[in-house]
Parts: C-alpha cells; sequence; structure tokens
C-alpha cells in the first residue's frame, strides 16, 4: 500500500514537472460563511519556466482576483495550484516568497524610504532576524538596480519618483527577492507609452535572458500580442490559454470582448473598431 | 562604492550626550538648591556635606528622572509602533483611545468602588492596583480597536473609531464621577494630571521589569514593521506573518502603555509628537535606527518636560500632562501648517 502511494506520488511529480505553474480545474472568488461568490471556474494552467504571460480580460472579470489566489493572498474555493510541482496550500509563505515575488497596483504607504531601502525589503526572505544585509546581499540589490536601469535613483528618497521610475524600482524589489515566477497586476496602469513600451521590454528582457517567469494582468493587448510568449484569455464564457502566436491564428481573441463594437483583425494583430 | 544605507552614529552620540546633560540639569533643578558638586557626589553614593541633599536626590529626584527616561521612551516607541502598524502618521496611544481605557480601567477602580458598593479602596489606593487596573483597561480597549481594524481596512476610520472609543470611555467616567465622592474624584483627578514623581524604588524596579518585556518584544518586530511600510500585501508576500507581528506590536505596545499610564497616569502627546520629530530628525524610515532613536529623543523631551514643570526654584510643580499638551500640540500643528510631509 505504501509503495503503491508512494509510486503514485512519484507519477504525479512526473507530469507536473515541467510546469513551474500548473493549476487544476480551480475555482476563485470569495467565500464567506453565509455564501460564496464564484467568479470563474475550470481554470486550468499549465505553464513552463522562462515566458512572459500576459492575463488578458474584460474590466471586472476576475483578473486581480485568479492572481490574488495564484500568490496565496486569497483561498481558491475549489482545485489546486502548484508551485513549482508541489501545492501551494503545502507551501509556507516563508518558503513561498523565495519563489513568488509580486509587483501590486495598491499605492504604497507614506514612508521616507529610499529607493535602495525600499529594493533591499526583496531581500528579507534571505536575512536574519533584524534584516542585516551582508555583501552578497548587498551585490543582488545593485544588480536588480542595474537591471532595471534605476542605479542612479538609489538615494533618492521613493515619493521623489515618477510613476515610471517608481514602477521599475518595484520591479528591481521583486528581483532583489530572487524568485523564479513574477507576478504583476496591472504594472503599466498608470504610465505614459513610453514607459509602457519600456517596462514591457524589460519584463521580455528577464523573461527570455534570466529565466524568469513572469504573469502580468494588463489591458495594453496591442503590446500584449507583441512582446508576450503566452496569454490568457479571461472571457465570461471561459478561460483560454495558449501561445500567442497560436491564439492569434486560431481567432481566440475575438471572444475577448462581448461588445459588438470591436473586432480582432487578424491581419493587423489588433482590435479595430466595427462599421455598422 | 559608499555603502548605500546611511549610518547615523554622530546624530547617536549627540543625542546621548543630550540625555546625559539633561539627565544632570533635571537632578540639579528642584525646590531646594544643592550645590553641583554635592549632587554629583551624592549620585556617586559618596558622603554629602548635608545627608538631607543625598536623600532628596537618591530618592526622589533620581526615581523621578529614571521615571521621565522610561516614560517618554516608552510612550514614544508605543507611538511609532501604532503610526507603522496602522499606517497613519496620527496614530499614538492617545488617539487609539489606549490611555483612555487606561483611564477607565483607573476610574472603575477609584471612582467605581462605591458605585458598585464595594469596598477595595485599602487596594485602590496602592500603585499595585492602579498599575493592574490601568493595563488591563489599555488592553482591553487596544483589543477592540484592533478587532475593529482587522473589519475595516480604512485607516482613517480606524482612527475615528479609537477616537469614538477615546469619547466613550470619557463618558463612562462622568458617569462614574457623577456619582463618587470628592476625596475619591480629587484622588482621580490628581492621577489623570500625569505625575513623574512618588514612585518608590522597588515600584521602579516593576517598572522597569514590564517596561524591558515590552522592549524585549518590539526587538524581535524590527524586521516586519520594516516590511509593513510597503503595506501588508507586500510584507505577506515576503513572507512576513502579519497576524504574529499585528499581535507582538499590540501586546508590546499595550505593556508599555499600560505600565506607563499605571505608573505616571495618562500622559498625552509625546507618543504622537516625538515619532515626528525624531523622524525629521533622521529622515528615515528604518525601524532599526527609529526605534533607538526615538527612546532616546522621547527620554530627553520627557526629562526637559519634567525640568519646566518643576518651575525652579519654586515650590510649585505643575502637571506634567499640562506641560506635554503645551509642547505637543503646537508642534503639530506647525508640522501640519507647514505642510511638511509627516510619516
Amino acid at each position: 500500500m505504501v509503495i503503491n502511494t508512494k509510486k503514485k506520488n512519484l507519477l504525479a511529480l512526473k507530469n507536473n514537472q515541467k510546469h513551474i505553474v500548473k493549476t487544476t480545474d480551480l475555482s476563485i472568488g470569495y467565500a464567506s460563511k453565509k455564501s460564496s461568490k464564484i467568479i470563474a471556474s475550470n481554470l486550468n494552467i499549465e505553464l513552463d519556466k522562462s515566458n512572459l504571460v500576459c492575463l488578458l480580460g474584460e474590466n471586472g472579470i476576475g483578473k486581480s482576483t485568479l492572481l490574488r489566489t495564484l500568490t496565496k493572498v486569497q483561498p481558491a474555493l475549489n482545485g489546486s495550484i502548484f508551485i513549482n510541482t508541489i501545492n501551494l496550500n503545502e507551501i509556507t509563505n516563508h518558503n513561498l516568497s523565495k519563489q513568488l515575488s509580486v509587483v501590486l497596483t495598491e499605492k504604497l504607504p507614506e514612508s521616507s524610504l529610499s529607493v535602495f531601502e525600499l529594493v533591499a525589503l526583496g531581500r528579507q526572505p534571505y536575512t536574519n532576524w533584524v534584516g542585516q544585509l551582508n555583501t552578497k546581499d548587498i551585490e543582488i540589490i545593485e544588480n536588480a538596480l542595474e537591471q532595471t536601469n534605476t542605479k542612479h535613483l538609489m538615494h533618492a528618497k521613493y515619493y521623489q519618483l515618477s510613476d515610471g521610475q517608481l514602477q521599475k524600482v518595484l520591479i528591481a524589489r521583486s528581483l532583489a527577492q530572487n524568485t523564479n515566477i513574477i507576478i504583476l497586476d496591472e504594472p503599466t496602469a498608470h504610465l505614459d507609452i513610453h514607459h509602457t513600451i519600456e517596462t514591457f521590454t524589460l519584463l521580455k528582457k528577464l523573461a527570455a535572458n534570466f529565466g524568469k517567469t513572469i504573469i502580468i494582468s494588463t489591458h495594453e493587448i496591442n503590446l500584449a500580442l507583441q512582446l508576450s510568449d503566452e496569454l490568457w484569455l479571461m472571457t465570461p464564457q471561459e478561460f483560454i490559454t495558449g501561445k500567442t502566436n497560436d491564439l492569434i491564428e486560431n481567432n481566440q481573441l475575438n471572444k475577448l470582448f462581448t461588445s459588438d463594437l470591436i473586432h480582432f483583425n487578424k491581419k493587423l494583430k489588433q482590435f479595430t473598431i466595427l462599421n455598422s | 562604492m559608499i555603502y548605500p544605507i546611511k549610518s547615523y552614529h554622530k546624530t547617536f552620540i549627540i543625542l546621548a550626550i543630550s540625555l546625559v546633560l539633561i539627565f544632570i540639569l533635571n537632578i540639579s533643578l528642584g525646590s531646594v538648591f544643592i550645590p553641583f558638586k554635592q549632587i554629583i557626589l551624592a549620585l556617586l553614593n559618596e558622603n554629602t556635606n548635608n545627608e538631607a541633599w543625598k536623600t532628596i536626590i537618591l530618592n526622589f529626584r533620581l526615581p523621578k528622572a529614571i521615571t521621565a527616561i522610561l516614560v517618554g521612551s516608552g510612550l514614544s516607541i508605543s507611538g511609532l509602533l501604532m503610526q507603522t502598524l496602522f499606517r497613519n502618521p496620527l496614530a499614538g496611544p492617545f488617539v487609539l483611545g489606549i490611555s483612555s481605557g487606561a483611564s477607565l480601567g483607573v476610574a472603575i477602580l477609584i471612582l467605581g468602588a462605591s458605585f458598585i458598593g464595594i469596598n477595595i479602596t485599602a487596594f485602590a489606593y496602592t500603585n499595585w492596583g492602579l498599575a493592574i487596573a490601568a493595563s488591563l483597561g489599555a488592553f482591553l480597549v487596544l483589543s477592540a480597536v484592533l478587532l475593529a481594524a482587522i473589519k475595516v481596512r480604512n485607516t482613517m476610520s480606524i482612527l475615528i473609531i479609537g477616537l469614538m472609543f477615546g469619547s466613550l470611555t470619557a463618558a463612562v467616567i462622568s458617569v462614574l464621577a457623577y456619582f463618587s465622592s470628592a476625596s475619591q474624584l480629587q484622588q482621580y483627578l490628581f492621577w489623570s494630571f500625569g505625575s513623574l514623581g512618588n514612585l518608590t524604588w522597588h515600584e521602579i524596579i516593576t517598572f522597569l521589569v514590564i517596561f524591558l518585556i515590552g522592549l524585549l518584544l518590539v526587538v524581535f518586530i524590527i524586521k516586519p514593521l520594516n516590511s509593513l511600510l510597503l503595506g501588508e500585501n507586500y510584507a505577506k508576500s515576503m513572507g512576513v506573518n502579519i497576524k504574529l507581528t499585528r499581535n507582538t506590536t499590540l501586546i508590546s505596545t499595550s505593556l508599555l502603555t499600560g505600565v506607563i499610564t499605571a505608573f505616571s497616569g495618562p500622559i498625552a502627546f509625546i507618543g504622537l509628537a516625538v515619532p515626528h520629530l525624531t523622524k525629521l530628525l533622521f529622515k528615515t524610515s528604518n525601524h532599526k535606527t527609529l526605534i533607538p532613536a526615538v527612546a532616546i529623543s522621547g527620554a530627553i523631551i520627557m526629562l526637559i518636560c519634567d525640568s519646566i514643570a518643576q518651575l525652579p526654584n519654586s515650590e510649585y510643580t505643575l502637571p506634567i500632562n499640562a506641560i506635554t499638551s503645551l509642547f505637543g500640540a503646537p508642534i503639530i500643528i506647525w508640522l501640519l501648517i507647514r505642510k511638511r510631509k509627516i510619516y
């Protein structure tokens, strides 16, 4: 019996092996004592490492809820999530913090943290009980600042930064956390087109050259189509995942919006307004 | 490459020297004039020209100065913890109703004894009775505010809830006061003025032990408090146990505020004003620097307030609470009017 279950576990491990993020029949939403509100269900994800994934969908369809569930901020209603083949429920917050880091949309509380200090907080999972940085930590922090091109801002207070600079610094913080997976919730929501493109290309570079697995929710569909390796489409009917080019070929993007006003033009690789 | 985290050794040395100087100045001042040389002799436990001077120094002025240091640093640390935990610059032991809770505990003990018809006066008149009542009251109100804080995410609402708890306890105290005798009322009123004196060495040792337990807990939450500067969600994503951090902060704050209010009465504004002054001076949010910094600054400011309260060369001692409010309120107003960013 014992050997049997062990074999089963091994088999399960093998099946999951390649996928850095995997979900099976995941349902997300909000549960309270009286009732639960399911926002989306039957979400099946099989994601390999070193990919840039864009999560697309209408406002209010549950993109943030999905990301919050994947990052263990809120519990799944049903189904399971595997990070590096281990069930998310069995990973402690501390261990998870070494595998998965986040960049959130929420406004930071007021403080006089400097850019260096803010990025240095990313080392918290690795530092001792008072948060002492050693030379290796400082090297990693400097690397993160260099990769995001923010080293010159090191001594500035974070509240002096522009939105574009702050976004790069927050990405640097998650790089300092040294995780394989980075999840970003609408990282370009407040940015102009220049900084949006800069952020996207930075994320693309991190995925392609540094083996990071990056998941972002975004409304920048055109950029997502050009730069992402994979798309997750949340539509009212279904949850579609796949290689970006395949989804374009198969006309899946048209399912994204219920509106009759726009249509996905396969040739132009973008949404266009329909003339009725 | 320059190490990018500033070191504050210089500022700390200046603060420490100021603390020692003000400590000695505080001991030199009082209703009885004692020559400086004799004060030093007394502090070193050598014989002085006048035996009474030694008694005054060792049994009155020294305990009072030590109490001032404990009160000032403890309240300032509590204020800093509250400001980080609630992510609100206006949080502090007084604003969040914790001191009111302690007042309620003492009021119930002093004023309520007759109200419910039980004679516990003998116990109530000891400092111990006051200490226990104040600590219980502080813990109760802080827990209630914190329960509300878990339900209500908006920090502004939490602050208002804290203020409401304050008014609620004030109302209960008024009712109790209405039904109590003049002598009980007077005893309560004197307690509420705040006082750094009147503590025996025994009491100071108890004070110190509870204070140090509270302080020890604070040392363990330095790192999670720093991650909370980015908000709860980021802190969680960096592996911080939010619940444990919040509870540790709650317990250490109520221990510090509770024991201080118990032995010295509700002392206003120090907990709110000192962290802001310190942050202006140090320009950092790192708790590893800020916690010792607010502790020293708080002690210095409390000693200054106490020196003023004694009205040098006169027999009168003003209520310490009046002095801290006279000093604290204008600073907060000044900070807001100058539109300095306060954190």
